[in-house]
Parts: structure tokens; sequence; C-alpha cells
């Protein structure tokens, strides 16, 4: 569908600015059939904020990026997204506001009938109807930024693990929304390639100025993702050791039973191990 | 045990709700944009040319077998030359439609519920959603246009081939000459009859096609689900053909006759 032209709700100005708002949850409840998945889960992230979700397998990481899409609707509660509330939406206002969101689902979620420049361009040829010219050098600019180039004309089904994340990050970013939730993009991953798709996460955190939401529980690259950012000098781009306030731009929180068990950032996480068991557990 | 049959009773219900559900959707998406074009020619192709071969082959057989048999029988009244009127008018108003229908059943039905259900597992349907696109528009509303109009095309080919398997039989083995078999063929065509077996298959084709998609969304469980989801497609759409035909004949029977 068409995204239509926006018609912004007042909060909207205030979510823009770097550190306001960008995505609210207020009390949100959860279940499935008589299971709680998420009980009463509160949370802000700011704009260029970095939300970092831990978690047990099934503890609701997947869920609440599904409840920020709209794909799913919560029992109880409020969700903000850009400024709008979204848990009454119907499906065709919720398209609009999808128009700023992009999703790089779990398993990287590729249409396996459409080759690599398909899958990114999706959005682009589909829905927004851009000029094909452009859309095309769209495709081949995201696919450079992620190291793909040479790919474009591959189906999915010809290529790695890795590659397969790397195409799902491109085309999440085609459209440059404004917000990335991230779904486990390293699991499965070798260190070597996992740190490749960390870099491509902080490169668009910091060099794009989007807003990101990274559930993971992999914590080598939570922390990885949370203390480095991106510099460009010239035509290069170099990733360095956050300084103290940036560091504290990411955030995390930890899942567990349905309610957040920790908030804070990495400092914090990393001292709350040697109090909390469970947060213990999951460090080690 | 009253439990099962209240818990199977409340299951059939909602599977019943949302099917409804989806056809009412799929049929206002129809009319509104944004329509996926490309998507609708690739389906024609798939579901249309896609199932010709099996519909023709089927279709041709079953003329020559019919001839056969009903060769046999009329051959004891000395009556050879009706062949063709027999032949005709069970391919058209009955043998075509439901023989057609069974065979999409068997190739689309169970290729439309594995493809879309294999998306539904893998989250390509939730990405679709997040993309900006209605599943419904993107992927049902072209194959059930698909089905709708290429199944009584299909149909009208497998009635035709299914006369010329009888004309060869009747030819080769019973010794008519063709041009009473063929003016027989026509003798038993009705005007009613040939309504029937054009109007039946749209609604076969529509029942078979919607009847995969809703499956196909429905699935959950991984690949084995997808596996689940396309036995019961196959078996759920080849049983409503065989309903929907009988419903079809007795409306029409009151209309028409
Ligand atoms: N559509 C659904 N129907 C029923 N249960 C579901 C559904 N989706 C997820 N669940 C359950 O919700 C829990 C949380 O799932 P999820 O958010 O995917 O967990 P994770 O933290 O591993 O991403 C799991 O126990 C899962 O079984
Ligand atoms: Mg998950």
């Amino acid at each position: 569908m068409a995204v239509r032209n926006q018609r912004r709700a007042g909060l909207l100005d205030e979510a823009l600015a770097h550190g306001g708002p960008i995505i609210v949850f207020d009390g949100v409840n959860l279940s499935f059939d008589d299971k709680v998945i998420l009980r009463d889960v509160s949370f802000t992230l700011q704009t260029g904020h970095t939300k970092v979700f831990l978690g047990a397998s099934g503890a609701g990481k997947s869920t609440i990026l599904r409840l920020i899409l709209g794909l799913l609707k919560p029992d109880a509660g409020r969700i903000f997204v850009n400024g709008e509330e979204i848990e009454d939406m119907a499906e065709e206002e919720l398209m609009r506001v999808r128009g700023d969101l992009g999703m790089v689902f779990q398993e990287g979620a590729l249409f396996d009938s459409l080759t690599v420049r398909e899958n990114v361009g999706y959005k682009l040829f589909e829905e927004l109807n851009w000029p094909l010219d452009k859309a095309n050098a769209r495709v081949e600019e995201v696919l450079g930024f992620v190291g793909l180039s040479e790919f474009i004309d591959r189906m999915p089904s010809e290529l790695s693990g890795g590659q397969r994340r790397r195409v799902a990050i491109a085309r999440a970013m085609a459209a440059k929304p404004r917000i990335l939730l991230y779904d486990e993009p390293t699991t499965g991953l070798d260190p070597i390639t996992s740190v490749s798709v960390d870099e491509e996460i902080i490169k668009l955190r910091d060099l794009e100025g989007v807003s990101s939401v990274l559930v993971t529980h992999q914590l080598r690259d939570a922390f990885f993702v949370a203390e480095h950012t991106a510099q460009r000098n010239g035509g290069r781009v170099s990733l360095e050791r956050a300084v103290a306030h940036k560091a504290d731009e990411a955030e995390f929180i930890m899942l567990k039973e349905g309610g957040i068990a920790f908030e804070g950032n990495a400092a914090e996480l990393r001292q709350a191990a040697s109090q909390d068991q469970y947060i213990h557990a999951f460090l080690s | 045990m009253t439990g099962r049959v209240q818990d199977w009773v409340k299951d059939a219900i909602l599977e019943v709700q949302e099917y409804v559900h989806l056809v009412t959707k799929a049929g206002r998406s129809v009319l509104t944009p944004p329509i996926y074009y490309r998507d609708i020619i690739e389906q024609f192709d798939a579901i249309g040319i896609g199932s010709l071969t099996v519909v023709l082959l089927a279709g041709l057989f079953t003329g020559m077998v019919l001839a056969l048999n009903s060769g046999l029988t009329l051959d004891q009244f000395g009556a050879r030359s009706m062949v063709g009127r027999l032949i005709s008018a069970s391919m058209v108003k009955e043998l075509g439609p439901v023989l057609t229908g069974l065979m999409v059943a068997g190739r689309v039905g169970s290729g439309i519920a594995a493809e879309l259900g294999s998306m539904m597992v893998t989250d390509q349907i939730a990405a679709l959603r997040a993309l900006g696109t209605d599943p419904v528009r993107k992927l049902v509303v072209p194959r059930v246009l698909a089905g709708v109009l290429m199944v009584p095309l299909l149909t009208v080919l497998a009635g035709g081939i299914g006369m010329v398997g009888g004309w060869i039989v009747t030819v080769l083995q019973f010794h008519v000459a063709s041009s009473i078999y063929w003016s027989s063929v026509v003798q038993g065509l009705y005007v009613q009859d040939v309504w029937m077996g054009l109007i039946k298959p749209f609604f076969l084709g529509f029942t078979i096609v919607s009847i995969g998609c809703h499956v196909g969304m429905r699935t959950t469980g991984g690949t084995q689900g997808v596996g689940k989801s396309t036995k019961l497609a196959v078996v759920a759409s080849s049983v409503a053909v065989i309903a929907v035909d009988f419903m079809v004949t007795k409306v029409m029977i009151v209309l028409l006759y």
C-alpha cells in the first residue's frame, strides 16, 4: 500500500528531536491463550538511541518487536510509535506508521522467490513506486553499505546465513526508516560475521541517525553495539569506543517471566550481574 | 467426551469464521487499489497454464474410458451410434467440471497451501506486512482471480479433449464413422447442460483456491505445519469440489430446468 502523505500527530515534533520519545510502551500486557507473555511492560526509546532487549528464548523479545510494528495487538496498555498511538489502529493506518519502521526478522525472512535486488528494493518498487532508476540506485547504495554489491542478482537460497542477514538489514533500511528493529540479527553466525553485522547496526545508528531496537541473547554483540560509535572521516568510516555519554544512549532491558528484570546502561548491567543470579547466569 | 465435541465444534466455527473473513476481505480488495497486476498475471500463468497438462490428460482418458464402457453397453442394444451423445452429456455437465476441479485441487490447492504456508512459518508474510503490503491483496487476490477465471477455461478444454478421446475410441474400436459420432455429440448437448457446465467451474475454482489460501495463511508449527497444511488443503478442497458441485447442480436445476 502506498504510504500516504503523512498526517503528523502533535506529539511528533517532540518525538523526532534527538532524545525525544520515539517508541513508548505504557503498561503493556499480552497473553496467548492462558499464557502471560508480557506483564505490565513499560519503557521509552529515545530518538537516536538504542534499546537492547535481552532474555531467554521465549521471554517475549520478538513479541515486543511485533507489537511495535502493529503485527500484534496488546491486551492492555498503550504503545506510541513516532508520536502516534498505535494499539487501536486499523491495518490501513498502521501501514502509514510502518512507513517509518524497518524490521530485520529473526531468520531474515527474505522473499525466497525474489532476487536480492527485488528483496532489497521491495518497498521502493512495489509500495512507494519510486522511479526505476532511482530505486535501483538506492538498492545498489544499501547493498554497498552492507558490502554485498556483487550479490545483487543472486537468489536468497544462494547466500550464506550471514549474507542473508545482511541482505535483510539492507531491505529494512532501503526506504530510510527512522526506526530499525533487529530480531536476533547475529544468532547462529560465527563471531567474525557477527561483528560485521554489529558494525552495520552501529553505522546506521550513528551515521544515519536511526533509532534502534536490538533483540539478542548474544551479550558480546549487545555490548559491542552499545559501546562503539561510528564516525565518518572524509570517505572512510571508523569505529571507536564510545565515550561515557554516548555509551549511555544504549540501554539494556532484561526480560524475565513477562516482566522487566533489569533496565540500565552497559556499566550498570555489568554491575547488576554481580548481585543478581539470573543476570549473572545470563552474562557468563 | 462432550468436552471434546464442544472443542471440536468451537474450532470448526472459528475456522469457518476465519474463512468467511478472508473471503470478504479478498472480495473488498479486488475493487480498491492497490492492485498488484504483475502478481495477477503470474498467477494466471501458474494456475492456468501450469494445470493444462494434467487437466488435458485427465479429460482425454476420461473420454476414452467413457466411450469404451458406454460403447459396450450400447452395443447390446445395437445403439453404437449413440456413444457421442452419452459422452458429450456427461463430459459437459458433470465430469468435465468435477474432474478439472479435482485435478486443480490436487495440483493448485496443495501448491498454494504449501507456498503460503512456508511463507507464513518463515515470517515472509509478517515481512510483507512490515514492508507495508497487505498479504491479502498481494497473495490471495491474484490467486483467487486466477482460480475463478482459469478453472472454467480449463474445464472447457477438458470437455473438448474428452470428446476427442471418445471419438478416437469410437472410431477405432467400434468402427463408427466420424461424422456419426460428432453429430451424436452435438445432439447430446442441451443448452441447459452447457450453461451448467460453464457456470459450475467458476464456483469450483473459487472454492479450491480460497481454501488453499485460507489453509496456507493459517499455517503454524514450522516445516511440519507446512506438510499438514498441504495435506489438509488437498483433502478439504477435493471434498469441497464434490460438495459444491452438488449444491450448484441443485440450485441450477431449480433455476434452469
Ligand atoms: N502466535 C502465537 N501464539 C501463541 N503463542 C505464541 C505466539 N507467538 C509467540 N508465542 C509464545 O510467546 C512466547 C514469546 O515468544 P517470542 O516473543 O517469540 O520469544 P523470544 O523472546 O524468544 O523472541 C513464547 O513462549 C511463544 O511460544
Ligand atoms: Mg524471538
